[in-house]
Parts: C-alpha cells; sequence; structure tokens
C-alpha cells in the first residue's frame, strides 16, 4: 500500500493552496474531500474579496497571512490565470465620533504592513464612488484592496496541484485518525485506512472535530453564517470599490462590492448558528442584510437581485487562524479557524503550511515542478478574428448554450474534460458560469445536463445538481403510470 | 458584411409571423436568426392545446400553431439560421451573430424587428429563502424537461404562482404520474387564464391557495419540504399560518420578463411598467427602423395576439426597408391612462399613420369588477365598453378605428380609462 507524505483534508481554497504548494515538493499528496467536488463549502459561499489587511488585529496571524495573501494575488493570479482585480476598498464612518475608530483602522494597517493607505474626505469620498451613503463624513481608502473569482481560485490551484502530481479523492468522508510512530493512518467512511507521514487539517466548519480527536488542547469552531445577495450585471457599475462600514461588534458589517465578473454582492450578515450544514438563508437574515447594506450606499438597485446565498464562516473562539501542529499531535498541521480573511490568507497559510510540512519531512524540491496554469478559454474576450479561428479548429466554441452569461458548449465540454472537472450543474456553473446569470440556469441547465450525460457517460437522471443526492430529474415521464 | 434588408431576431411565433407577413408586404431580403435548433420557440414545448382559436378558428397545439407558420416560412422561402446566438446589435443596426456553422459573422440590416420572447423569473429574483437544493425549477424549464426530453422532474410537487404556465405544469404532472399538492398564490388573484385554473386545477383537484406564498425549502441535496404560509395585504407572511408540506420539488411560476437585454445594448428605451420597448403605433423603438413584438415587448397571455402583433411589425419593418414609413414621427400623441390601464401598447400614436384601425392593448394593477373601458379623443368620448371583471392576468384591448381619429383632425390627446358605471 502506498504510504504518503502528506494527506490533506478538505478541497477548499486553504487545502488546494497547500495542495498546490506542496506539490513544489517531491513526495506522494493526497487530497481528501467529503464533497463531489474542491470549493464546495465556505470557499464557495464568501465575499469573493481580497482584504488589504487594516482589519485584523497587529501581531495577529491573521494580519501575518492577509498582508502577504494580498501581496501574493496579483502574481498568483497571473501564474494560475484566474479572474482578479485590484479595484481598492473604502471603509465608510458615518459621524464625527467614529473618527478615532477609522484613525486606529488606518494605524492597524500600517502596522500591518498594508501599502498605499488614505484617510480621506467626504468629497473625495464620493468622487470616488458617487453611491456612497450621504452619511459618509470621511473613509479608509485602501488602494490594494481587490475581488477574485474564489471558485476559479481554487480550482486553479487544485488543477496546478493536480498537474504536478497531487492526487484528489471525492465523495470521501474522514471519519478519524490513528497514530501511527512518524505520521497517521487516516480512515475514510469507505472503511479503508491511509497511512501517511502527515495530515493536514484543512477541513473548514469541521476542522474543530478533526483537531479535537488528535489533541487535548481543544478548540470549538462556530459556525457564522452570512447571507449574500447577488445583483443583476446590469448593475455592474454601481460601485466599482468594495465598500465596507466601519466595523462594530458585529465583525466587518455588511458590504457592497463589484465580483470580478460585473455582478454587484451585497453581504454578509453574521448569524451564529450550530448546524454546520446550515447554509440555508432566511428571510430574516435577508431582510437584515438588505437595511443593513442601505447604510452604506444609497439607492441600491435591489429589484436586481438573481440569487441569494448563505455561506458558513469557521469562527474559532479566540478569532485567530491555528496553523501548524499541536503540541500533542506533531505531523498533524492544522489550518482551522479560517475565517475572513481566509480566501485573502490561503496562498499565504499554504506556501507556509507547505514548507512547515516539506522541512518536517526533509523533502527535496520537485525540478519538474511547473508553476503555471492555462484558465478556462472565454471566447467572449477574443477578437472576431480569434473567435472564428477558434470555432474553426472546434466548432462547439461557436454554440451558445448560457445565453446571459454567453457561455458555448465548447467551454462547458473544457470544464467537464479537464483533470479535475466537473462532474455536476454546480461543477459546470463554478468553473465557467453557465447558469450563474440572471435566469439562474433556467434555460441552459437541461442542455447542460446533457453535456454531462454525454460526456461523462452516464444517464440523465444520474445527473446531479451539487453531487451526493441531487439528481435534477427523478425519472423518465410516465414511469409511474 | 452580409447584408439584408429585414433582419429579425427570433424564430419563435413573434419572428415567424412579423417574417412572413414582411414579406407578403413585398420585402424578400429577409433573415431569421433563431438560437435554438428549430423555429417556432417556447410553442415547441407547449404540446397542450388551445391555441390559435382567434388565428384559425381551431384548437391547436403549440408545436402544431408553430407549424403553420413554419410552413409559411417555407413556402416563401425565407431564410433562416438555427444555432445563431445573437451576441450584439449596433444603434446603426450591424447584427453580430455567433454559430457553430458560421462562426461569428456581422449582418448589417436596414429594419429589425426584436422578436427575443421573455424569460422566467427565478427563484432568486424573488428571494425565496432556505436551502438550495436540486428540485426547484421554473415551470418553463420543467415543461421542456417533461414535453421535450421525456424526463420526470419530480414526484410530489408544490407550485408557486398561477402563472399560465405553472397552471399547465400542474396538469402536466399529474398527468405524468406525479403527484401535485398545492399551488400557492402570492396575489389575492390569478395570474393566470380562468380556463387553465378550471382545466388544470379544479379537474384533478388540486388546491389553489391565494394570498400565500413560500417561506421556506428544505433539502440539503433534493428537496425534502416546502413551507408555505399566507401573507397580509402589504405581501408580508403572516406567523402562524405556515403549513409544511413533505415534496421533491417546487415549481415557480412568478412571472415572466420581457428578455431585452440586447435591445438594451444598443440603446432601445424600456418601459419600466413592461419591461418591453416604448413602441409607436408601428410598433417602432426609439431607434429608427428597430421595430418589437411579441413577448419581448409585453408578455401576451394568447399566442394568437403575439401573432398579429408581430405581423404589424414585420409589416412596418417591411415599409421602413422600403422608404415608405419614414424616420420622422410626425405628432406622436402619448395614450394617457388615467390610473386604470397599468400601461398601454402602443405607448404613442401618431394618427396620420394609421390605417383602418389600430389595435391598443393594456393590462389592469389589479381585479376590478363592472367597469367600463373608456376611450376618449381630446375629451370626447369614442367608444364605451362595458368589462364585468378586469384581472392582471387577462390582456385588454381597444380597437382604434380610422373613423374615430376623422373625427378629430387636430388630436391633441387621447385617453384610456377604466372607469366604473
Amino acid at each position: 500500500m502506498r504510504i504518503y507524505d502528506a494527506v490533506i483534508i478538505g478541497a477548499g481554497i486553504t487545502g488546494c493552496a497547500v495542495a498546490r504548494y506542496l506539490s513544489r515538493y517531491q513526495g506522494n499528496f493526497l487530497v481528501l474531500e467529503r464533497e463531489e467536488d474542491v470549493c464546495c463549502g465556505t470557499s464557495k459561499a464568501n465575499s469573493a474579496i481580497i482584504h488589504a489587511g487594516h482589519d485584523a488585529k497587529h501581531g495577529s496571524l491573521m494580519a501575518k497571512y492577509n498582508v502577504e495573501g494580498s501581496e501574493m494575488y496579483p502574481d498568483l493570479a497571473e501564474e494560475l490565470d484566474f479572474p482578479f482585480r485590484q479595484n481598492g476598498s473604502l471603509v465608510l464612518a458615518f459621524s464625527k465620533e467614529d473618527l478615532p475608530r477609522l484613525k486606529a483602522l488606518y494605524e492597524n494597517g500600517v502596522k500591518n504592513g498594508v501599502k498605499g493607505l488614505e484617510i480621506i474626505d467626504a468629497k473625495r469620498t464620493r468622487e470616488l464612488e458617487l453611491n456612497a451613503s450621504d452619511q459618509a463624513v470621511c473613509a479608509l481608502y485602501a488602494p490594494t484592496g481587490g475581488i477574485v473569482c474564489p471558485f476559479e481560485a481554487t480550482i486553479a490551484l487544485a488543477e496546478n496541484a493536480c498537474a504536478n502530481g497531487v492526487e484528489f479523492r471525492f465523495n470521501t468522508e474522514v471519519t478519524g485518525f490513528r497514530k501511527l510512530e512518524a505520521g497517521w493512518e487516516v480512515l475514510t467512511a469507505a472503511g479503508k485506512a491511509i497511512e501517511t507521514k502527515a495530515v493536514v487539517n484543512a477541513a473548514g466548519v469541521y476542522a474543530d472535530i478533526f483537531h479535537n480527536l488528535v489533541s487535548e488542547k481543544k478548540i470549538h469552531i462556530t459556525p457564522r453564517r452570512g447571507d449574500y445577495c447577488l445583483l443583476d450585471k446590469t448593475t455592474g457599475d454601481f460601485v466599482s470599490h468594495t465598500i465596507f462600514q466601519l466595523p462594530g461588534k458585529e465583525g466587518k458589517g455588511v458590504l457592497v462590492t463589484p465580483t470580478v465578473h460585473g455582478n454587484t454582492l451585497v453581504g454578509p450578515t453574521a448569524i451564529d448558528i450550530e448546524d454546520k450544514e446550515g447554509t440555508n438563508t432566511t428571510a430574516a437574515g435577508l431582510d437584515q442584510l438588505l437595511q443593513k447594506a442601505g447604510a452604506a450606499v444609497k439607492n441600491i438597485p435591489i429589484r436586481e437581485v438573481i440569487t441569494s446565498f448563505a455561506g458558513l464562516r469557521a469562527h474559532e473562539d479566540g478569532h485567530e487562524f491555528i496553523i501548524g501542529e499541536p503540541d500533542d499531535a506533531p505531523r498533524f498541521f492544522d489550518c482551522a479557524g479560517i475565517e475572513s480573511p481566509g480566501l485573502t490568507s490561503a496562498p499565504a497559510i499554504g506556501l507556509d503550511v507547505a514548507d512547515r510540512i516539506a522541512r518536517t519531512l526533509d523533502l527535496p524540491e520537485d525540478p519538474s515542478f511547473v508553476g503555471k496554469r492555462k484558465g478556462f478559454l472565454n471566447p467572449n474576450k477574443l477578437s472576431i478574428k480569434e473567435r472564428n479561428d477558434l470555432i474553426k479548429k472546434e466548432p462547439s466554441y461557436g454554440l451558445v448554450i448560457c445565453r446571459c452569461e454567453t457561455i458555448t458548449e465548447g467551454q462547458i465540454i473544457d470544464a467537464i474534460r479537464r483533470p479535475i472537472g466537473a462532474k455536476s450543474l454546480d461543477g459546470v456553473k463554478r468553473r465557467v458560469r453557465a447558469g450563474m446569470g440572471r435566469c439562474q440556469g433556467g434555460f441552459c441547465s437541461p442542455k447542460v445536463m446533457e453535456i454531462l450525460s454525454r460526456e461523462l457517460g452516464v444517464p440523465m437522471e444520474e445527473i446531479t445538481k451539487s453531487g451526493g443526492k441531487s439528481q435534477v430529474i427523478v425519472g423518465r415521464a410516465k414511469d409511474r403510470i | 458584411m452580409e447584408t439584408y434588408n429585414v433582419v429579425i431576431i427570433g424564430g419563435g411565433p413573434a419572428g415567424l409571423a412579423a417574417a412572413v407577413s414582411a414579406y407578403d408586404a413585398g420585402e424578400h431580403s429577409i433573415l431569421v436568426l433563431e438560437r435554438d435548433t428549430q423555429l417556432g420557440g417556447i410553442l415547441n414545448q407547449c404540446i397542450h392545446n388551445g391555441f390559435g382559436l382567434h388565428t384559425f378558428q381551431e384548437e391547436l397545439t403549440g408545436p402544431e400553431y408553430a407549424q403553420r407558420f413554419i410552413d409559411r416560412l417555407i413556402e416563401r422561402k425565407i431564410e433562416y439560421r438555427l444555432n445563431t446566438m445573437v451576441l450584439d446589435i449596433t444603434r446603426e443596426k450591424v447584427v453580430t451573430a455567433c454559430s457553430r456553422a458560421d462562426g461569428v459573422t456581422r449582418i448589417q440590416a436596414k429594419a429589425i424587428v426584436l422578436a427575443m420572447g421573455c424569460r422566467e423569473r427565478s427563484r432568486g429574483s424573488l428571494n425565496i429563502p432556505g436551502f438550495r437544493p436540486a428540485g426547484v425549477f421554473s415551470a418553463g424549464t420543467a415543461q421542456r424537461l417533461v414535453n421535450m426530453e421525456g424526463y420526470l422532474p419530480g414526484r410530489r410537487v408544490v407550485i408557486l404562482g398561477s402563472g399560465d404556465i405553472g397552471l399547465i405544469m400542474a396538469r402536466r404532472m399529474t398527468l405524468e404520474g406525479a403527484k401535485v399538492l398545492v399551488c400557492a398564490e402570492i396575489m389575492p388573484y390569478s395570474g393566470g387564464l380562468k380556463r387553465n385554473i378550471v382545466q388544470c386545477l379544479d379537474d384533478f383537484g388540486i388546491p389553489l391557495k391565494l394570498s400565500h406564498t413560500v417561506v421556506d425549502i428544505e433539502g440539503k441535496d433534493r428537496v425534502t419540504g416546502v413551507t408555505i404560509a399566507r401573507v397580509d395585504s402589504h405581501m408580508k407572511p403572516i406567523p402562524g399560518t405556515e403549513e409544511h408540506y413533505d415534496c421533491d420539488t417546487l415549481l415557480l411560476s412568478v412571472g415572466l420578463l420581457p428578455e431585452n437585454e440586447l435591445s438594451r445594448g444598443m440603446g432601445v428605451e424600456l418601459s419600466p411598467v413592461h419591461k418591453g420597448p416604448v413602441v409607436n403605433e408601428s410598433l417602432m423603438t426609439n431607434i429608427p427602423g428597430v421595430f418589437a413584438a411579441g413577448n419581448v415587448l409585453h408578455v401576451h397571455d394568447l399566442v394568437d395576439y403575439v401573432s398579429e402583433e408581430a405581423e404589424t411589425a414585420g409589416r412596418q419593418a417591411a415599409a421602413y426597408a422600403a422608404g415608405s414609413l419614414t424616420d420622422e414621427t410626425g405628432r406622436e400623441i402619448p395614450i394617457e391612462t388615467g390610473g386604470g390601464p397599468r400601461y398601454t401598447v402602443p405607448e404613442t400614436l401618431d394618427p396620420a399613420r394609421i390605417g383602418d384601425q389600430l389595435t391598443i392593448r393594456f393590462r389592469v394593477g389589479s381585479v376590478m369588477k363592472d367597469r367600463r373601458v373608456n376611450v376618449y379623443l381630446d375629451g370626447d368620448r369614442v367608444l364605451s365598453r362595458p368589462r364585468r371583471v378586469m384581472a392582471p392576468g387577462e390582456m385588454e384591448e381597444v380597437l382604434l378605428t380610422r373613423k374615430m381619429l376623422d373625427g378629430h383632425p387636430d388630436l391633441k390627446s387621447i385617453a384610456i380609462k377604466v372607469e366604473e358605471g
């Protein structure tokens, strides 16, 4: 039986980042994921922003990884070819009394090493952001704040890890661990134990459960639900920066931001719950969200909502990332409590944890490592001539399947055929955005199902929305009569 | 660049009728662009009957109705391209389209008829709370899956919205072996045709719960249940009125939206009320030579009226291409509504351009009983028609005749009002 050098639990952005940076070393690495795809938990439902790094308390791990991660994104986005843009962010203050707190935030940011921070007056705020609330008296401007596609960032890290030899096993739930002399045996629901020299616990809201199985120093993670509303692309220029309100007791509060794809995103709420699967939105949550968002920007075109969703942040009681080996569990590397700024921090955490594992196991660098990855081809970004050359070579790029986002059959086939390919409607949607638009898959989902069925060689009845038992149809018409 | 005199965007009922009437008006340089694999549009999945009562005095199924127009198109050898998605239209009427066969092509048109139809509102646009499992379909998607692909979307079904597609699907799902538990409607009245409520719900014993909406969707993989509740007069759910249904499917029939992304992109002015282009008596938009008809203009109840409207648009597009309909709008008089009709199509008219008659269509905003539809020309009542019941779900029309207009040679104002008495 193969002995792995490292087994990573969880194929969210943190797990995939660790995998990608580990793949720079020689060794056998395996990612285990309970769901059918990468990016199925917190990584798929968040604010999709790259924090500049002024929020996290100076001296904390959050601050360190946030600033490092934020600095890594521009190059990483280019190397792995995923959508990212530094659009800058604004933290609005609404009264003179707020000024000291805004100033403190500025100073904290400077201490954290955030570049280009500036406190700007009301006039400049409105010059930068026409729709900023009239109540805003000044703002903290962070030009390095950014926006990213969290789906493709995660998928890109995973694909690049895979291209460099990391194995991925989906639909595989980890149930426990057995300590070995120099490493661990990872137990799975499928019954097969996997032997490894090191474990990475990147299990999101479940990271406390795994940590507590191996360590006496207990941690506790609360799923903190955040509801979001996504607005139609017709609102794409409603705001150009990411607009925060001055953080209060309840966290960073509701933000309004453009997305890299040209939508407007409003969210999140912060509601502590028990259920680690409780990604349901509630009427109260959505009401609260829209009410709070209205404080920062005026005239939110809320009638243009195309979907609402909720994500769970893995909030650790101490509000701090827990990174590395517990004293009593060597070679068990935690990446726990990864809540905001987790998406921003992921590359920095991935790099750090990978390097620590390599040092611990004395892994040599892999000279054949290729850091570059090619993103999904978007014909909409080509010139007419380039597009016609492409269609001549590969006619499926001429057939539009998703009207709202203008996604062609060729893109969907690409999403399915890649090494870590889409297996479900949501998998296709996260990779190439078919079904992500204003009709939310109303027109294209039957067609995408057909393409999935054909490409994967499975009957239509087995095509799922998001793996597991989420089959879209229940059978043939009249099969019950 | 290719050139055609009349380019029609969409090969559904509106596009087909527009093409045929443009041809019959003498215009033979016509191109129909259709994104789907066949002509006929959404009619292809409407396999129930009831189409064509006005046009053909027969009850046809959707595909049969479409075929009559497809046959006319083919008889006339009108050009069409399938699997061709229009990506962009400029103000100068250059159409950019994309297909497997031809790649990206650009076509210069003299006149354009917008006939892209409409789409269904989705769950997201209603902000229905709950989980996001498989098993939530818009009624039209379910209809396509059942009628065209031969699949059953679910076995125990709750329907939200009593629009016509929802009602039709209540019957269809029942006939296919599913159990439809309830049809909930947030408004105090149905948005569908009366005949559909009788034939699709009542005949199958499916309860219609007015002033009810879905307040929760359960199920992490597939829908396992749906909770509905009664709403108050502000359409807010009333606590304590919740009813839970075990089901695996939620169908949404919560409204149709004209699909005007292309129109918006080229600068066509859109109505905030009916969400389609603002048009004059020739069904011409604010861009000279660009016409609109069918569900892209405003959502219709009956395809017969779509065809009728599109025939006008096609004829006018041909006239424009031939130079007999000039750009100058002359005297465009806005049609006032005085609160009764929510909107009218057309929005304005030029009396000089009206032939024997002009059909003006509108919808009311709420259920109204024992009213009269009155038409005033410069304050003179020229038409008064009693209406026992009017509802937002049923489109209304009035016919303005040449004779009425001739009686008011210096016409300055037109009003269509819904009044008591």
